[in-house]
């Protein structure tokens, strides 16, 4: 299993050596399950620190921080999947990640409880979701893998950060 | 061409727009008829030294295209020629025909030379035709002039008919040297051998003749301009002038593709002979001399560097005045002194140095701001860069639509941020067009009206506060507010018994579709734009109002931030949390207790202000603050503000202090958010929201 990630559309020289259907993914918890995110969307791992509140939108969309000079949100995940809110401790990781395509990228931290590990998944390994119904809802999932007997959820970046209103605002 | 040419396009367009700039202002400046020779000389340096920087740089057309119009411009110079309407008109359009060329040239495109060839034209029928003879100029050649200006008249009516007929034949000048009589040639001789070959039409220029007492009958002191018309082969002529050879100058040319040189103008230009030479003569050495420069270049400027010609092109650049850049220098060296001086007060630190400590900080802040503001003055450009463009507007707008409007500009060097000046440009432009199309009314409209014939728009800039202010006045006919009114309901924009108040009424005009025009017409009257022109304004952080008298006149008022980058603020608190309000939209704060608010219908609040209820917006309802101290929301500070010309006041908690403050997107990695402008990164490095009044009037409405 070690080996290294492949992504598609980005770095060719770093995967032409070996597999083609071998992907890394950021692990992280929340609450007692695992997700997983494209590790080449992360930008950085940052501990929390409170937020400045945007008054009148969604409660997930926890607020904005100033990360070297630019402006970024900060969703709660938890609250996005609609889980048990969790206090903020010092132990709580703000991940950073990059979202957009080539025209704009747009940068935004999403709470987690903790990161776990990078993961090496075989692309065929990775089963599409069964249709949770309610908790996390299917758009967000891009499929499941199990990882020494543990199940990760995979997510699509680009899906959860697509803030609904987003949309509208630039249309 | 060892040097890489490509690397100056980029300036030397630069410097081409500008004195394309320049020549079109000064061209909209000159009186008819009475010439300013200051002012065509700016005109005919800015020909100049884009004829000379296209050749340099191998741009042949434009050097060509040029050279014709620095002809017309030399002889206006020289008062040879008068300056009228028509010429101007003539010159203005070529103005627009060399901006043309350029841009194309820039961006490597080709050259529309349908255009060009009309421009061109046009310019070489104001060169041959419409000259007259200066006599007033040129006292002392009072009888040569008299007694040329037969043989003129002639040859000109000949040559116009000759240009009808689109005739073939050959154009020469022949200027013979000193000593050709010397020589045993007579030119009577060779007029005559022309004249068998075709019909030879002859001017003669007799401005070297020197006076009588120095008159040496041996020289010839003469030139001619010779034109014969046939079917005659070049060899042909040449052979005739074979004896003269070396005796003289001379140029001979088809005459299709001859630019007819003004031949009038010579007999009575008092310059010599030899200076003149090249100018009269200007097609030829247009045609010939620049080629084989071109050529040389074409091979190394666009064969290799086109690539880089292309990126260079699209690069913004921004002129800035070198005294500006001096205070900055000035600026960076007094923040490297307290640094230095910090530096030493911090190494062996200890108690008693506290006071300079603070000092040096003190001093740090001082330098700190105004570094900033320097900084920010190098965005700064003179509103000039908008309003030049005007007076070329609104010169061909009133002459499409025969009124007679003089443009006044005011406070042209009221300095802007060049976002600004790059974004108001358009809007400024509806709005004069709107301006002269239905504010000003036909001159006979204006004279029954009691008013001088002669409309008047006046475009004006000056500081206010942080603000910008732009003002369009025009003493045209002004809003009809019943008409408008009318209108409104017949659109069902507004509802029949609705009352509205003089400035709600003049608002209509903003709203999409709404046009009073009876007409549409290609400036104006489609009832989209000043919505447009709203939103555009709007968002720049700006305000636009409308005040306006029925037959006297319209003010357009347009208010903007000096900058998009900075503002100064005022910080309150609400709750926990710190909002940043505008300092320009506040009026002023009021410490005031619940008691002093009044409800209304159970809903709304209002406090009362010197006889006038304002709305109030609490800060902690329209946001959802629900942390910090809720009893203290009993009584708070009441911040008046003004969004969109209406007065509110906003509930916070608690004014915190001024500070400037950077505007940050939030928008880059977020969304819009609404009552919200923008972030800012506060001393601490937390963020805080900047309110946008406007908005939160609107949204607190909803």
């Amino acid at each position: 299993m070690a080996q290294e990630a492949e992504n598609k559309d980005i770095d060719q020289y770093h995967y032409s050596r070996n597999l083609d259907n071998a992907v890394q993914y950021l692990s992280f918890a929340l609450g007692k399950e695992e997700y997983g995110v494209d590790i080449l969307r992360v930008q950085e791992i940052r501990s929390w620190e409170p937020v400045s509140r945007i008054p009148n939108v969604p409660c997930y969309e926890k607020g904005v921080v100033n990360l070297r000079g630019s402006i970024v949100p900060i969703l709660d995940l938890r609250e996005r999947f609609n889980l048990s809110k969790a206090e903020y401790t010092p132990l709580t990781v703000v991940v950073v990640l990059q979202t957009g395509d080539s025209n704009k990228t747009r940068i935004m931290g999403v709470v987690v409880d903790s990161v776990s590990d990078v993961i090496s998944v075989d692309k065929t390994e990775i089963q599409s979701a069964p249709d949770f119904g309610t908790k996390v809802s299917n758009e967000f999932i891009n499929g499941l893998v199990s990882v020494n007997e543990r199940m990760v959820m995979l997510l699509d970046v680009d899906k959860l950060l697509k803030l609904e209103e987003l949309d509208q605002d630039e249309s | 061409m060892s040097i890489d040419m490509s690397q100056f396009h980029q300036v030397f367009f630069e410097e081409c727009f500008e004195g394309l700039e320049a020549m079109e202002s000064g061209l909209l400046t000159l009186d008819m008829g009475d010439i300013d020779s200051e002012i065509i000389n700016t005109i005919f340096r800015g020909a100049h030294s884009i004829k000379g920087g296209s050749g340099t740089f191998g741009f042949t057309v434009v050097a060509e295209y040029t050279h014709i119009m620095e002809t017309l411009l030399d002889e206006m110079r020289d008062g040879r020629r008068k300056v009228t309407q028509p010429a101007v008109d003539v010159l203005l359009g070529s103005v627009d025909c060399l901006r043309e060329m350029l841009t194309a040239i820039q961006n490597e495109q080709d050259i529309n030379n349908a255009s060009v060839g009309k421009h061109k034209a046009a310019l070489e029928v104001v060169l041959n035709g419409g000259s007259m003879p200066e006599e007033s100029v040129f006292p002392v050649e009072q009888e040569l002039v008299d007694e040329e200006v037969s043989v003129n008249d002639a040859s000109d009516i000949d040559e116009e008919e000759s240009v009808g007929l689109a005739e073939q034949g050959w154009k020469i000048a022949f200027c013979p040297y000193l000593d050709l009589l010397k020589t045993g040639n007579d030119p009577v001789r060779l007029f005559r051998e022309l004249n068998e070959l075709g019909e030879l039409t002859t001017t003669v220029n007799i401005q070297d003749v020197p006076g009588f007492y120095e008159l040496d009958p041996e020289e010839c002191n003469i030139s001619w301009d010779l034109k014969v018309v046939g079917d005659i082969s070049g060899d042909e002529i040449r052979e005739i002038f074979n004896w003269v050879e070396g005796d003289c100058e001379m140029e001979i040319q088809p005459l299709a593709k001859a630019v007819k040189s003004p031949p009038v103008v010579r007999k009575i230009d008092p310059e010599p002979a030899a200076v003149i030479i090249p100018d009269n003569h200007a097609p030829k050495s247009a045609e010939i001399k620049p080629k084989p420069v071109t050529e040389i270049k074409k091979s190394d400027s666009q064969d290799s560097d086109n690539e880089v010609a292309k990126t260079t092109a699209k690069a913004s650049s921004i002129r800035v005045d070198t005294d500006k850049i001096d205070t900055l220098i000035n600026m960076v060296g007094e923040v490297v002194i307290t640094q230095s001086m910090l530096g030493l007060v911090g190494e062996n630190f200890s108690m008693d140095k506290v006071g300079q400590l603070k000092r040096g900080l003190a001093q740090l802040e001082r330098h700190t701001r105004d570094l900033q503001q320097s900084v920010m003055n190098i965005r700064m450009l003179p509103i000039s860069f908008v309003f030049s463009r005007f007076p070329r507007l609104v010169h061909d707008i009133s002459s499409k639509l025969d009124k007679k409007i003089v443009l006044k500009l005011v406070g042209e060097n009221t300095e802007v941020d060049k976002a600004v000046v790059e974004l108001i440009n358009d809007p400024l432009v509806h709005l004069i067009r709107n301006s002269l199309d239905h504010g000003i009314e036909m001159p006979a409209d204006r004279v029954a009206a009691g008013k001088p014939e002669t409309g008047t728009i006046e475009l004006k800039a000056y500081h206010r506060g942080g603000h910008i202010v732009i003002e369009i006045i025009d003493d045209g006919r002004g809003l009809d507010k019943d008409k408008l009114l009318s209108k409104a309901i017949e659109k069902g924009l507004v509802e029949e018994n609705n009352l509205l108040t003089e400035k709600q009424i003049f608002e209509l005009i903003f709203m999409p579709g709404f046009s009073t025009a009876e007409q549409l017409t290609d400036i104006s009257g489609r009832g989209v734009g000043m919505d447009v022109v709203r939103r555009n304004i709007l968002s720049l952080g700006g305000n636009i109002e409308i005040i306006s008298e029925l037959g006297k006149g319209t003010t357009i008022a347009i208010h903007l931030p000096l900058t998009l980058a900075i503002l100064d603020g005022q910080s309150v608190a609400v709750g926990d949390e710190t909002y940043i309000v505008p300092l320009v939209s506040i009026i002023e704060s009021i410490n005031i207790t619940e008691r002093m608010l009044n409800k209304v219908a159970g809903k709304g609040e209002t406090f009362r202000l010197r006889n006038e209820y304002l709305p109030v917006i609490r800060m902690r309802g329209i946001f959802n603050v629900h942390s910090g101290n809720p009893t203290k929301s009993k009584e708070g500070v009441l911040v008046v503000v003004e969004g969109q010309g209406e007065l509110c006041c906003l509930l916070v908690d608690e004014l915190l202090g001024q500070q400037q403050v950077v505007i940050k997107s939030l928008e880059a990695n977020y969304r819009r958010v609404e009552g919200v402008s923008g972030a800012t990164i506060l001393g601490d490095g937390s963020v805080a929201l900047i309110l946008d009044v406007p908005g939160l009037v609107r949204f607190s409405i909803r």
